[in-house]
């Protein structure tokens, strides 16, 4: 491929691409911060809680980039890209639906808050993060077409995705917080993920 | 000429509590922790900065004597309880308050939950608490002990909730489940005591999250200090009159902590100061620390 079907091909899908990429980047810092919120009413806001909430987080995504990636070898395509969207958006719900109940059940089994608040943040956590991992490896293999920008394209999304968690952070603990119920922005951000996947698979359907 | 100008500002600015001598200083967990002594009071000062405030104060001379006015304010509890065989304290600080009620009431079991074990080192070391077989310390955050606590069905007739450094309020502490979960833990005629905010936004909050709790409740205020307590009781409140009587009964044995508690009941009143628009702080929704600065 030459250089100019690259650029040609970058720029039908590359704004997608990282729109996607900064969307989901912003999602799993809005709801790791609000993991913290969610947490306290059952094991209070120890650092232990930050240290539960964050290790799932990082244990998740780990996870999420290597199936991500595994997934990215055969016939990378929107489609799938769009499906992570909507199957991390339906990951999202059990925590607005189920997190008391679980939540619950830890507290009776488990005495030490410390493992209540790892097992509780794993229950509620581990599936949509994981999902929102996946999609970072996959937006690499969707934007890469040759190895000698494969560098540049990754640094490039990393750039996006992380601004787009900072953004997330921020926003969150310093805006969405005072204006929102906590449920209120966690079905806001299940709409916008089923709305990013929607749009993948459209643009899918149309190239093909 | 100027530089003098710049020192007399500097001083107009600096608390004086400032000026007190440290004679430890310690970072925990969860705070920066000060003792400072100036003459007989010694200090425990969390989050040390410019405007920060002394959060408990301790004579070394008379140990007894009470020496902050909101620590004197929750002894209004009693004119509700005067006999409470079980009682909760959430929030150590230097300890004036668990001792003061484990010296009052001797059989009675007391409970006391902090979150900082640093908190309750400094407290031994240098307020002259003591833990003993009535009275408890657990390090503990305090949502996760009454949650359990209810659990186990346990019950208290004074719960007395003093968590806040000014600084930094634990969000989840401050809601309307929070303060349910409280309320399932009194006993009949249980009354709970709340030092609480008494300036910015947060004052509305906070009134109408525990009148949608409790109902009415005595909102409690000096006219010397800026302080506002809450004490509610499901049971209902009392009258002026059996304030008072209690009032008179319990005065002789609150006299060496320096509490006057026979100019209390003509301040405890009922009526609703605060922006009763104001909507209700729960776990879904307690930006707590965003609103105290607005």
């Amino acid at each position: 491929m030459s250089d100019e079907q690259v650029e040609t091909k970058l720029e039908r899908i590359g704004w997608l691409v990282l729109l996607l990429a900064f969307t989901s980047g912003f999602i799993i810092m809005s709801v790791e911060l609000l993991g913290g919120r969610i947490l306290a009413p059952y094991f209070g806001s120890s650092i232990y809680v930050w240290g539960s909430i964050i290790s799932i987080f990082m244990v998740a995504l780990a996870m999420g980039y290597l199936i991500g990636g595994r997934l990215s070898i055969n016939r990378p395509n929107l489609g799938l890209y769009g499906l992570f969207f909507l199957l991390a958006a339906i990951g999202l719900l059990p925590i607005v639906f189920f997190a008391d109940n679980a939540m619950d059940a830890v507290f009776s089994a488990i005495d030490d808050p410390r493992y209540g608040s790892l097992l509780a943040s794993t229950l509620l956590f581990f599936i949509p993060t994981a999902l929102l991992g996946m999609i970072a490896p996959y937006s690499v293999r969707l934007m890469v077409d040759n190895t000698r920008h494969s560098g540049q394209v990754a640094g490039g999304l990393y750039f996006v995705s992380t601004l787009g968690s900072a953004l997330g952070t921020l926003l969150t603990s310093f805006y969405l917080v005072l204006w929102f119920d906590m449920n209120t922005i966690l079905i806001t951000m299940v709409a916008v993920l089923l709305l990013a996947g929607s749009l993948a698979i459209a643009f899918n359907r149309k190239r093909s | 000429m100027s530089r003098v100008w710049v020192l007399a500002l500097a001083c107009l600015l600096c608390p004086s509590d400032v000026l007190g001598e440290v004679i430890h200083r310690e970072k925990s967990l969860y705070q920066n922790i000060e003792i400072q002594q100036k003459g007989d009071d010694r200090c425990l000062v969390f989050a040390v900065r410019r405007d920060d405030r002394r959060q408990s104060c301790f004579d070394t001379e008379n140990p007894d004597r009470v020496v902050f006015s909101y620590v004197r304010m929750t002894f209004g509890g009693l004119l509700l309880q005067p006999n409470p065989s079980a009682i909760l304290i959430v929030g150590l600080g230097g300890g004036t308050l668990p001792t003061a009620l484990n010296a009052l009431y001797p059989t009675a079991k007391i409970d006391v939950v902090e979150i900082d074990a640093a908190v309750v080192r400094v407290a031994e070391g240098f307020f002259n608490f003591k833990a003993n077989d009535q009275l408890n310390v657990a390090v503990q955050d305090a949502r996760v002990f009454i949650k359990r606590a209810v659990r186990l069905g346990s019950k208290y007739d004074l719960v007395i909730l003093d968590a806040f450094t000014g600084e930094y309020i634990p969000e989840h502490l401050m809601t309307q489940e929070f303060l349910a979960e409280t309320r399932s833990l009194l006993s009949e005629g249980g009354v709970v005591v709340a030092n609480t905010f008494s300036s910015s936004k947060l004052y509305d909050y906070e009134s109408q999250t525990y009148k949608a709790v409790f109902n009415e409740f005595f909102n409690f205020k000096l006219p010397a200090s800026g302080n506002r307590v809450i004490i509610a009781r499901p049971a209902g409140l009392p009258d002026r009159q059996t304030l008072e009587t209690n009032a008179r009964a319990l005065a002789p044995a609150l006299t060496r902590f320096g509490v006057a508690i026979e100019s209390f009941p003509r301040y405890l009143n009922t009526r609703a100061d605060w922006d009763q628009t104001a909507p209700i702080l729960t776990d879904q929704f307690s930006p707590a620390n965003l609103l105290k600065n607005r």
